[in-house]
Order: structure tokens, then C-alpha cells, then sequence
């Protein structure tokens, strides 16, 4: 079995992002960058898999600029076997990045592609149910459990209810949630051996995929402030305050 | 031309973040037709009809419609989408699994978890865990969006009389099959509807402890919430999880129990009304965003504030 996990380079989860005074995005410019949270639980997911016998080769796929290529590199340290960059510059949709994606699944054809459920900058959520359309693969969304079979995966899925549990026939697309598991750190040998490991460069336009952005950012900025709170002294001034001032109890 | 909005119900009730869509729906146009995916779900149809803003119906009814597969829905949306300017649906796991899949099929750039409506085209969604806003265009012709249903009133449910037209299911998929949803029925009121949300932390330190937040919760008819580090902790169930990748919340008063406050987890709460910090860690994050911030030992608070509560003679329901 051959596994392709699409990964995402975002601005670290734990920045406190700024907006750009234009108006026209946020602040990129020395900024850490990481890997999209979510997308490293769908590489440790394929990572697990291929460790328990299930599958033989691991696909680390990135689309973005230049050094979105860092996050296939990393995916690589921790156990997938090769990658590819699709090279574009500028903001890309979720919709041409699905397309971009079927491209690759046409050259590789792998059983399964995994990828993270959300992304953390545009929180669209939306990529791996477009591929799984643009493929007419079955999707597994927001996957707490993957169970691998023959030639299924009984999937274990997030929803607002509880959890839900379908099952899948393969090849399907499976969108990870945080908690599928635990992803790993790479160890400096295996950040090493990644080094060696190959990374296809594809420009987007050879693909014959459209990337122009069918939405318009009009403008971009802070959300309104809250006013300041202040604190109290005891439990005893909170419930006066929640009642008397605040009229919420 | 309409707007159809798709409707998620368990073919019993409708859900109710459906009425929330349902207002952001007519904000984009009023010639609203809402569509009825299920199986044995007349009761649906009708409840639907009743609602004013709706001005139309669809309804689809048929066995393989039993439990929502998001391969079925959409190969049913398919059948009708021609005569819309619009596909709308709310952006909880209900339609962020589907809509993504009927706008990729229609060659659209999906518009997610818009806040408002600016206009036909234009919307207001936050991005980055909410930590900025974009007002976006859509200039795709026909558009697929997703509504934010906290951000919109719920729909009056009575008043209207809507036509209910039966329309034939579409075909169904043999790669996707349901075995089972655990639901956990609670008496409390929903996490995502509900006037007040306590919400516990990894402060709570085990599940057990979690005792001290449902005292609270039974006291003020409040949903029990928490961070993503207890769900994670194994304290409670991920349905109670808010925050960015759990469910955002929007509470008269939402009191945020041992939470640090991480940009995640704000971005599910910090549109609430009155927000409640109780934490032992005086620079916690939380206390940034808290309008009454109580720096306290939580094992010594909660009892000591289900004990005031306890002094008032009413509490709001």
C-alpha cells in the first residue's frame, strides 16, 4: 500500500499573528513558520502504518512557495520515504490545491491520502473533501481512529454529536484530527538522513492547473478589541458583580 | 434566482443551527428553498415549512438517506444546484464535510464560516483562530458557502406555510458505509446553543475533578465546555471541546475554569457577552480577554462559588 500525505506550511500555531496596517493580510516577514498542526497527525498516522507492515511507501506532498519545502523535509525526518513540492507563488485556494493534488494522485496512485482536517491560517477546511470529489474517492473526515483492512479503513470520526464510525473503501482520502495521535520528534540522525532523501520540484503551471483565486480579499484586520476586564478580589465581589453589574445570572 | 440551503436534521427535528443558516441564507436573498435529504422525515418536512423565512421546501426522501453520508448528500444537491445562485449550509462537522465536496463538483471556491453578510458576493469570515477578519468576494458565479451559526440569530420556527415539494433521491454510493455514532444524551442544554458555558482545563488535573465544573453547570443550567488539553488529558468527551478546531462558542457568560487561554481555545470563546476567568496563574492569557478575572486556586473557588450561588434567591434560567 502507498500512502501520499499533503502537508501545509503556516505560520507557527503559537504566534501571536499581526495584520499587515494596509489592509491587504497579515505579518509574514520573520515570522516562524511550521508545519499546519493537523498535517503532522496525518504524517504520524502514515508514519504507523507503514511501521506496522501495512504499507510500503510514504508520499510527503507540499504546494506553496519555495520554502514550503522545509515541511516536506520534515516529513521526510520522521519517516516518510520521498517528496514532492508543487511549486506556486502567491495565495492559493484550497480548490486549485485539490486540483493540484488530483495531478499527483494520477502519477502516483496511492491507496490512501491523508492530510490534515483544517488549516490554521485560512481555517477553511475544505481541501481534502474537494480532492475526495474531484477523485469520486469516499472521504473520511475529521479521523480520531484509523482502522486498516484489506482493502478498507473503518474510521472513527470527530463530530458535534460524539463520534461517528464509517467505513471506507479504499482508495479514500482521510482528513486527520488533532487527536489521532501523537506525532513524533525527529531524531538528528534521522533529520540527517532526510537530507539525502529525494524531493521532486513540479511547477504548477506544467500541471495545467488553474491557480488563479476565484475569491477576493477585499481587506483584512484586527477584530474589534474587548474592553479591558478587571479582576476581583474574592468568589464572593465575582458573584456580585455577575449579578449586579453584569445581569447574567 | 434562489438561495437553497441544506438542512441537517436527524429525520425526526431539524438540527438548530440550521435556523441560524437559515437567517444568514435570507440575508443573501429571501427567495429561500430549503432542502430535505432523509428518509421517513415528513415530520422534518413540515417543522421546515412552518418556518417563515422559507419559501419553498424540497424534500427528498428515501432509505438510503437513513444516516448523512456526505457522498450521498451530495450527489443529491447535484441533481438541483442549476437553478441556484446560492448553496448554503452551516459550518459546523455537518457541513464542513459536505459543502466542500458540492463546491469542488461545481468547480467553486467555497466561501467558509462567514460571520456576515455584506453583500450577495461579499462576506465576513475570521481567519487565524479568529485573530483577524477578511472581508472576501466571491467572483465565482454561482457560490457555495458555509455559515458561522453562532454569529446569526436562530430563525423564527413558526408563522410560515411554505410548499413542501417531494423530489426523487439521487444515486447512492457503495464506498461509504455508517456503522454507528455515539451520541451522548445529556439534559443539559447544548454546548453551542446555551446561555451560559463553564468550561474546565487542564487545571481540573483529572476527569474526576471535572465534578466541581457539572455542580456549577447543574446550579446555572449551563453546557459543560473544555479546552482541547483536557479533551486531549482524557478529562471529558471531544464533543465538549471549544476552540479553534473544536466548537466555537458564543454564551451570555462563559466562565473559562483552569484555562490558560492559548490563541486556540480563544477563538472559540472570546465573542461571548461576559466572559469569567478563574485561575491560580495571575498572567494567564485567559485573564486578556476575561471582563471579571478571579486569580484563585480553582478547588478552593468553585465550591466556594456554588456556595454563593446557592445564597441568591433566583437564578435566570
Amino acid at each position: 500500500m502507498k500512502i501520499l500525505v499533503a502537508v501545509k506550511r503556516v505560520i507557527d500555531y503559537n504566534v501571536q499573528i499581526r495584520v499587515k496596517e494596509d489592509g491587504s493580510g497579515v505579518v509574514t516577514d520573520n515570522v516562524k513558520m511550521s508545519t499546519n498542526p493537523p498535517d503532522d497527525n496525518a504524517i504520524e498516522e502514515a508514519v504507523k502504518i507503514k511501521e506496522a507492515g501495512k504499507a510500503k511507501e510514504i508520499i510527503a506532498v507540499t504546494v506553496g512557495e519555495e520554502k514550503a519545502q522545509e515541511t516536506v523535509r520534515k516529513a521526510l525526518a520522521v519517516g516518510a520515504d520521498r517528496g514532492i513540492h508543487v511549486k506556486v507563488d502567491g495565495t492559493i485556494e484550497p480548490l486549485a490545491v485539490s486540483k493540484i493534488l488530483k495531478k499527483i494522485v494520477e502519477k502516483e496512485n496511492p491507496d490512501l491520502v491523508f492530510m490534515g482536517k483544517q488549516a490554521i491560517d485560512d481555517d477553511c477546511n475544505q481541501t481534502g473533501q474537494m480532492l475526495a470529489a474531484h477523485l469520486n474517492w469516499p472521504q473520511a473526515t475529521f479521523a480520531s481512529k484509523i482502522e486498516v483492512n484489506d482493502k478498507s479503513l473503518q474510521v472513527t470520526r470527530e463530530v458535534d454529536e460524539g463520534l461517528e464510525t464509517i467505513e471506507v473503501n479504499t482508495p479514500a482520502i482521510v482528513t486527520c484530527d488533532l487527536r489521532l495521535n501523537e506525532p513524533r520528534y525527529a531524531s538528528l540522525p534521522n533529520i540527517m538522513k532526510a537530507k539525502k532523501k529525494p524531493i521532486e520540484q513540479i511547477n504548477a503551471s506544467d500541471l495545467g492547473v488553474d491557480t488563479n483565486p476565484r475569491i477576493e480579499h477585499i481587506k483584512i484586520e484586527e477584530p474589534p478589541k474587548r474592553k479591558a476586564g478587571i479582576k476581583v478580589a474574592s468568589v464572593e465581589e465575582l458573584v456580585q458583580k455577575l449579578k449586579n453589574e453584569a445581569k447574567v445570572i | 434566482m434562489s438561495v437553497l440551503l441544506i438542512a441537517e436534521h436527524n429525520n425526526k427535528e431539524v438540527k438548530p443551527f440550521t435556523l441560524n443558516a437559515i437567517t444568514a441564507a435570507s440575508q443573501i436573498d429571501q427567495d429561500l428553498h430549503v432542502l430535505l435529504i432523509g428518509s421517513k422525515a415528513d415530520d422534518v418536512a413540515k417543522s421546515l415549512s412552518e418556518v417563515s423565512l422559507v419559501k419553498k421546501v424540497l424534500h427528498i426522501d428515501h432509505e438510503i438517506y437513513e444516516n448523512y453520508i456526505a457522498e450521498n448528500y451530495t450527489a443529491a444537491i447535484l441533481k438541483h444546484a442549476d437553478k441556484y445562485s446560492h448553496i448554503i449550509c452551516s459550518a459546523n462537522t455537518f457541513g464542513k464535510n459536505l459543502m466542500p465536496r458540492v463546491a469542488a463538483l461545481l468547480d467553486i471556491s467555497q466561501v467558509s464560516d462567514i460571520i456576515k453578510v455584506i453583500s450577495p458576493d461579499t462576506f465576513l469570515r475570521p481567519i487565524y483562530a479568529g485573530n483577524a477578519f477578511a472581508t472576501v468576494k466571491s467572483n465565482d458565479e454561482k457560490k457555495c458557502v458555509t455559515i458561522r451559526p453562532t454569529s446569526f440569530e436562530a430563525a423564527e420556527t413558526t408563522g410560515g406555510s411554505a410548499e413542501i415539494e417531494k423530489i426523487d433521491a439521487a444515486d447512492q454510493t457503495e464506498n461509504t458505509k455508517f456503522i454507528n455514532r455515539e451520541e451522548i444524551k445529556s439534559d443539559r442544554p447544548e454546548l453551542g446553543t446555551a446561555r451560559i458555558v463553564i468550561s474546565g482545563g487542564r487545571g481540573l488535573q483529572s476527569g474526576e475533578n471535572f465534578k466541581l465544573i457539572t455542580d456549577v453547570a447543574d446550579k446555572l443550567n449551563a453546557a459543560i465546555g473544555a479546552s482541547r488539553a483536557a479533551v486531549d488529558a482524557g478529562y471529558i468527551t471531544n464533543e465538549h471541546q471549544v476552540g479553534q478546531t473544536g466548537k466555537v462558542v458564543v454564551p451570555d457568560l462563559y466562565i473559562a475554569v483552569g484555562i490558560s487561554g492559548a490563541i486556540q481555545h480563544l477563538a472559540g470563546m472570546k465573542e461571548s457577552k461576559v466572559i469569567v476567568a478563574i485561575n491560580k496563574d495571575g498572567e494567564a492569557p485567559i485573564f486578556s480577554v476575561a471582563d471579571y478575572g478571579l486569580e484563585a486556586d480553582l478547588f478552593e473557588a468553585l465550591p466556594q462559588f456554588l456556595e454563593e450561588l446557592n445564597k441568591l434567591n433566583t437564578i435566570q434560567k
